[in-house]
């Protein structure tokens, strides 16, 4: 995903993403990620949770208010 | 939040040894304006494809780097799934698409004004990639370019 976010980022598209594997994240270089404390493959929560995978979403357009540098990985 | 350590023997000792690609420096756009009047694209790596269109390859060697292409009004329970990892549990994926490919959601931040707006079409790959070169040289770069001529601000990335 950080090849694709690396391809958006350079033609002016900001991109926030979502991880349940930080340690991966932090090493790959994705420019902004939200760490959720869920497991492999449930990176917005639990399925039919409509208002905890908003909240995750929300927390990580928030990122895209933070000045940097890359990469900005905080926790849900 | 998950580790290394949750994996399998055999999916820790791939990561142990392999070599990330990695972006360096790291490409930091600045969003050019507020959230609620940003145009918003979806992009996973969570395998998702629509009704008659390819099923990614989950045999290619090295990993499948083509991408579909999902209209923003698809129904989201419609869409087929398939992914080549088995480092992560499906079953949540599954049973609820917006896991990993939360259009619904999305569309409801649109409706809500949250987001300026949900761009027309989303974009799915599938994770998994161990030999990159065509992602890097041609589906990517494509990919990318589609959203800019979209007139997308904003991209979401929902990895899987």
């Amino acid at each position: 995903m950080c090849l694709i976010a690396a391809e958006l980022e350079r033609r002016g598209i900001a991109t926030a993403s979502v991880t349940a594997l930080p340690e991966v994240t932090r090493k790959v270089g994705i420019p902004r990620a939200l760490a959720v404390p869920y497991a492999l493959g449930y990176p917005l929560g639990l399925p039919h949770d409509a208002a905890l995978q908003t909240r995750i979403l929300t927390a990580a357009f928030a990122l895209l208010r933070e000045p940097g540098p890359p990469p900005v990985v905080r926790d849900f | 939040m998950a580790t290394l350590s949750d994996l399998s023997v055999k999916n820790r000792l791939f990561m142990a040894t392999y070599r990330y690609r990695t972006v360096e420096p790291i490409p930091f756009g600045r969003p050019r304006r507020p959230l609620r009047e940003s145009r918003v694209a979806l992009v996973t790596t969570g395998g998702v494809y629509a009704p008659g269109q390819e099923p990614f390859d989950v045999e290619r060697k090295g990993g499948d780097v083509s991408y579909r292409v999902i209209a923003r009004d698809a129904d989201v329970a419609a869409l087929g799934i398939v992914h080549k990892s088995d480092a992560f549990d499906q079953t949540g994926f599954k049973a609820d698409r917006n896991l990993g490919f939360p259009l619904d959601r999305l569309r409801e931040m649109e409706a809500a004004g949250s987001i300026g707006g949900l761009a027309p079409r989303a974009l799915s790959f599938m994770g998994s990639i161990t030999a990159p070169g065509r992602l890097v040289k041609e589906t990517a770069p494509e990919a990318a370019a589609l959203l800019v001529s979209d007139g997308v601000d904003v991209a979401l990335l929902v990895p899987l």
